[in-house]
């Protein structure tokens, strides 16, 4: 049988004497998040980590809550992961889909969001290719605001659960360097990737070609660095951003070959790093462009427990944003 | 001003706050907070009465008479499984589990339940829910199972912990064991196993266990 005494024990009820922690009726950057508020989420999020291990895999938290998913750009997993966190804890959900309605017939964004806001909805959560739509919306709705990807801006939940992963195989990030590895420049998910490492007390090492790692990232508090093999065998966790195939053809980009050579993650590379090292991406992954098939299937990689993770986190924050509301209604 | 924390009220209610309020405020009543729509009331030590009713060997003894009452009735030839109710069910369920040990039960499932996300009054709480995790990492389904948790009160705990379980598995048995039984129910829900039983609705019942208050002790006031 098992006996041990759990660690939280003596945390519930310090978290229970002190303020709440998470306020927030929005989540729309982790930029804007405090230490304490990120490991709020994260800790919520290990709650909810076990509700997707039951038989009936949902909890009565939200009930008759409305979500609805705003995606004006194209999303499989996120969409699909906030679409399983909102029926997991139990609110109705309202897909929406950017090609399939009135905006092709002109309307505008904010004209969307508030006739959807009027049928009685209580968390948008909203994907856009321009940068602040979200932060935009909160100013033109009542209801809580989610972003879940906003232009090259900001992507809070990836960055959340793939804080939350390296949180759960290395317990602590403190401490800790990450590479970051790809189009940097374009990439959301690095940005709020490198504010939510640097929040933890991890340091972070931005890595890739000049064109797409600019020098201006070292004011952020990174380090850049164009060479992958340097940084290598000094890193505990390497995060490979994906290639977007679309910019394949633009001046900044090297050729497929060359940037594989030069800062794909291959068997022979991941030789060369820490016998521990953690390999995440974001997905979805171009086998053979930045990361090998072996090292994607490999031990070191994280990618599924990323996805599940990206579950328990969304449904974290969607409890989280729909407290705060509740206290402010 | 600061008051010890061993003196922050549990489970305190507006309605039952604003009665004491009313009728003790020189006798020491002397902090309420609003938070996010719940009461904390804090009471001044000495100044208003509050009574001991279990110290560290009370307590002990009343663990141990509620061990013997579950000894006494739960089957011996099934699974035997005891869940406690974040967070302080949680520390009496251990004890439970080693003196029902002590008393032939051998294996015991331990299993921890965290009844935020079931709770009746989420809204009002608002920021103030804090989730933990749940862990139940065996089958439930066919077990007889001893929910523990350290005051029945309202009996809404107690729902929100019985809708858990249903959505965890389908135990053969559920039964209840509290340390403290206080009246001022508020759901048709008894426990099977009762440690000690308090006489006043409106009297507050701070269970502190050594584990995470330092000491053992049950008081009343």
């Amino acid at each position: 049988m098992t006996r041990s005494t759990t660690p939280t024990a003596s945390q519930d009820v310090s978290a229970r004497q002190g303020e709440p922690v998470w306020r927030r009726r929005h989540l729309l950057d982790v930029e804007e998040l405090s230490p304490e508020e990120i490991t709020c989420v994260l800790d919520t999020a290990e709650g909810f980590k076990e509700v997707s291990t039951r038989s009936v895999k949902k909890v009565p938290a939200l009930r008759g809550k409305v979500v609805v998913n705003l995606f004006f750009e194209e999303s499989t997993r996120t969409r699909m992961s906030f679409t399983l966190a909102a029926s997991r804890v139990s609110a109705d959900l309202l897909d929406f889909s950017a090609k399939a309605s009135s905006l092709s017939k002109g309307e505008t964004l904010r004209d969307t969001a508030r006739n959807i806001e009027a049928m009685g909805v209580d968390i948008i959560v909203i994907r856009h290719p321009a940068a602040g739509a979200p932060h935009y919306l909160t100013r033109c709705v009542d209801c809580s605001v989610i972003n879940a990807g906003d232009g090259q801006h900001a992507h809070p939940t990836q960055a959340l659960l793939d804080v939350f992963t390296i949180r759960q195989v290395r317990g602590s990030l403190e401490g800790l360097r990450v590479a970051i590895v790809g189009d940097i420049a374009h990439s959301r998910v690095a940005r709020s990737n490198l504010w939510a490492l640097k929040k933890l007390g991890a340091e972070v090492i931005l890595v890739g070609p000049p064109t797409l790692v600019p020098k201006e990232f070292e004011a952020l508090g990174a380090t850049v660095s164009h060479d992958f093999d340097e940084v290598l065998g000094q890193v505990d966790v390497i995060n490979m951003l994906r290639v977007q195939m679309e910019r394949i053809s633009s001046s900044v980009f090297p050729s497929i070959e060359e940037y594989s050579r030069l800062f794909g993650l291959t068997t022979e590379r991941l030789a060369r790093a820490r016998p521990d090292v953690l390999v995440m991406h974001p997905g979805p992954i171009n086998r053979g462009v930045e990361l090998a098939s072996e090292v994607a299937d490999g031990p070191h990689s994280t990618i599924l427990q990323q996805v599940s993770n990206g579950l328990a986190i969304r449904m974290a924050v969607l409890f989280l944003v729909n407290q705060a509301a509740a206290s402010e209604s | 001003m600061t008051l010890p924390g061993r003196f922050k009220q549990r489970e305190a209610r507006p309605a039952v706050f604003a009665r004491q309020n009313g009728a003790l405020p020189e006798r020491g009543l002397v902090l309420a907070q609003r938070r996010g729509g719940g009461y904390a009331a804090s009471v001044w030590a000495g100044a208003v009465a509050v009574k001991t009713i279990l110290d560290e060997r009370g307590m002990a003894e009343t663990l141990a008479g509620l061990a013997d009452q579950i000894a006494a009735s739960v089957p011996r030839d099934g699974r035997l499984a005891v869940v406690g109710i974040r967070n302080r069910g949680e520390v009496l369920g251990d004890r439970l589990i080693r003196l029902l040990e002590d008393r032939g039960f051998d294996p015991i499932d331990r299993g921890v339940l965290d009844i935020t996300l079931y709770r009746d009054d989420l809204a009002e709480k608002g920021p103030d829910a804090v989730v933990r995790s749940t862990e139940i990492d065996f089958d439930l389904n066919d077990c007889t199972l001893v929910l523990v948790d350290d005051v029945l009160w309202t009996g809404r705990s107690a729902r929100a912990a019985l809708d858990a379980l249903v959505d965890l598995g389908r135990p053969q048995a559920v039964r209840l064991a509290v340390l403290v039984d206080r009246p001022g129910r508020e759901l048709p829900i008894q426990a099977d196993f009762v440690g000690v039983r308090t006489q006043h609705a409106d009297q507050h019942v701070n269970v502190m266990v050594a584990e995470t208050d330092g000491q053992d002790r049950v008081e009343v006031g």
